[in-house]
């Protein structure tokens, strides 16, 4: 039993990354022969950032068992951490993607540092009050970076809390406004680096699944009274989990905002937690190819349905009640066993005439 | 004088959050979930009245009446079609369907009154009180918004305690199968529920709009997680500490913005939030669940 079910995750896992690369060549090739619109080749960028996030916040909220609702924050501190490395590098690192994945990277580590931060007291607490305060994490997060000015001159760098403190030697840059956010930020992320950046996440979070600590993860979220009488401490991987999934979002949030040539702190507010966690439960609790799907299809509905104009958002809440209802509720659960049953029986019954001729 | 004034105009503030999070809580008591349409409910409110007053002349209090009904009944079939459907599957499951409500109410708003802010005009005309030879002003609004509050909290105090549907509604959050065993039934309570906590919800709306006179799809969102802050606040489930939490949260809310700092009072109120819940995890005036092994 237990080799059958290593097989199975094998071949789950394997077509994970077969799906992702095929993806990822067959749009790469499409890009370079232009064969693309120009707004598809517009979202390749943010569905990655998206996968990356709901995948990380899978960790969380489907293996660990955590109701997270301050994503976006982690999200937000890698993205600003991002657009100030790539300010302050700008002209002393010249390669592009070098300067790219500097910035991803010291995004990551500051989002996982916050991550860490965050986790040490909100991890004691259990169910909707462990939902709460990661929703208020988030908005202190956001309220934080949404009023930090950073500037930069010959003489180096300045950061402050208010537009007066900073002052600028000539030839002095601003890199973030406060509430303004950043702007003129050079787009230097690239569709293929996130692409690697998927297959990081990826590799990261599964192999966190399937080992010895992912186990106990996972045993805490089934029964934490149990694990811990057979002497898992609870706190230290629920942190490793949640530590690991701000640390990929921190990340993607970087990718997200070098993508762009202006970010501010309202993009990182409690709505983007939530889209993520609507891709998240959407693809399934715990399922990371279910996660990369679903972001896709999610992303790319309300995007199609630009023609509606209106009534795409409209069309898109209804959707979302449907699935949520045709997938969880009890009775059309019924239902469809019911049909399924009968269509069993038809295929018997076939069988047996077909017996019965031979015979 | 100024903290006297700050003092009454937080209370102000904090008895509308208090009234959004009488509908938080009572709904989370009964139902076990987080009814994240309950900010939008507020939106929808507010609009009723601001069309019932300015399309069709209605006076501005039959108009706090018409948007509770609509509300109420809003509230039912939201309940009815969205969630009753997912009753006693993940409560996860319910949250997004929620989310979806939410999305589906405020977008519905922006078809039908449009995306532009409408000057919501206020429903109290009586000039604010100068006291102490205009050192403190009371506006109408501030004593309206929080007699109002106080006339709900004793009255639902009343229901919950003294009548028929609030004993069972008490029952059903305590414990759903037992209740159901006595007879209640479960479903129209739990119903009930959904309809006061609405009705509640559109005199929110009227009185929120009436302090802050911007109405517009997304009025709403901000005052509604405010107010989820408050019921968890003050112990999520429990009707006096919404009140308390909705108040302590209004206060808090106005002397950061006085005394602290006016662009750092989100993350000082949440900060509050957290260290209350540190030190006494299931809220202020919560019951502490004992886990059974």
């Amino acid at each position: 039993m237990r080799i059958k079910n290593d097989r199975k995750t094998q071949l789950t896992n394997f077509l994970t990354y077969a799906l992702v690369i095929v993806a990822f060549v067959i749009l790469q090739y499409m890009s370079e022969g232009k064969m693309l619109t120009k707004s598809m080749q517009g979202y390749l960028i943010p569905i990655c950032v998206y996968i990356v996030l709901a995948v990380s916040l899978n960790l969380v909220v489907g293996i660990s068992g955590e109701l997270s609702l301050g994503h976006a924050g982690f999200m937000g501190v890698g993205a600003f951490t991002g657009v100030i490395i790539a300010g302050i590098f700008r002209d002393t690192i010249d390669n592009e993607i070098l300067r790219l994945a500097l910035s991803m990277v010291c995004g990551g580590v500051l989002a996982g540092v916050a991550g860490f931060v965050v986790g040490i007291p909100v991890l004691r607490l259990r169910g909707d009050y462990l939902a709460i305060v990661t929703l208020a994490f988030g908005e202190i997060l956001k309220n934080i970076f949404g009023n930090l000015y950073v500037g930069k001159d010959i003489n180096g760098i300045q950061f402050a809390f208010s537009s007066e403190a900073i002052k600028l030697a000539e030839g002095g840059k601003m890199i973030l406004k406060g509430p303004m956010g950043a702007a003129g930020i050079k787009k230097i992320a690239t569709f293929p680096v996130a692409f690697v950046l998927i297959l990081i996440t990826l590799f990261v979070v599964l192999n966190l699944i399937n080992s010895k600590e992912g186990r106990a993860i996972k045993a805490i979220r089934d029964n934490r009274i149990a694990a811990e009488s057979v002497g898992i401490n609870v706190t230290a991987f629920k942190l490793k989990a949640f530590v690991t999934s701000a640390f990929l979002a921190g990340m993607a949030g970087a990718l997200f905002a070098l993508n762009y040539s202006s970010v501010n702190a309202s993009q990182f507010n409690f709505n983007t937690s939530i889209n993520i966690l609507v891709f998240v439960v959407l693809g399934g609790m715990g399922n990371i190819l279910g996660s990369i799907i679903s972001t896709t299809v999610l992303y790319l509905v309300p995007e199609l349905l630009r023609e509606l104009q209106d009534y795409r958002m409209i069309i898109y809440a209804i959707v979302l009640i449907v699935v949520m209802l045709v997938t969880w509720s009890p009775k059309v659960k019924q239902m469809i066993q019911v049909v399924q049953v009968r269509i069993k029986d038809l295929f018997k019954k076939k069988d047996k005439k077909g017996g019965s001729v031979n015979g | 004088m100024s903290f006297l004034q700050y003092l009454i105009n937080g209370i102000s503030i904090g008895a509308v959050y208090a009234i959004i999070a009488l509908g938080y809580t009572m709904v989370y008591g009964i139902a076990k979930m987080l009814n994240f349409a309950h900010g939008d409910v507020i939106m929808v409110g507010a609009y009723i009245s601001f069309s019932a007053t300015n399309y069709l002349g209605v006076p501005a209090v039959l108009s706090i009446f018409i948007a509770m009904a609509v509300c109420t009944i809003l509230g039912i079939i939201i309940e009815g079609l969205a969630y009753k459907p997912l009753r006693g599957t993940s409560s996860l499951a319910v949250l997004i369907t929620a989310i979806g409500v939410s999305y589906f109410l405020q977008n519905a708003a922006q078809l039908i009154w449009g995306a532009t802010p409408k000057n919501f005009t206020s429903i109290v005309t009586s000039a604010p009180i100068s006291l102490f030879g205009g050192q403190l002003t009371i506006t109408g609004e501030v004593i309206i918004t929080i007699v109002a509050s106080a006339v709900i909290m004793l009255a639902l105090h009343f229901f919950t305690t003294k009548t028929k549907i609030g004993k069972a509604m008490r029952a059903v959050s305590e414990d759903r199968d037992a209740a159901q065993l006595m007879g209640i039934n479960v479903n129209r309570t739990i119903s009930t529920t959904f309809a006061i906590g609405s009705a509640l919800a559109a005199i929110a709306g009227v009185l929120l709009c009436s302090t802050v006179p911007t109405l517009q799809p997304t009025t709403g969102s901000m005052p509604g997680i405010r107010a989820f802050t408050a019921a968890v606040f003050g112990g999520i489930g429990s009707i006096p500490g919404a009140m308390l939490g909705g108040i302590l949260l209004g206060v808090i809310e106005t002397f950061s913005k006085a005394y602290l700092s006016s662009q750092f009072s989100d993350a000082i109120v949440f900060l509050v939030l957290i260290i209350v819940l540190l030190v006494k995890p299931a809220g202020l005036l919560g019951k502490q669940v004992q886990e059974k092994v």
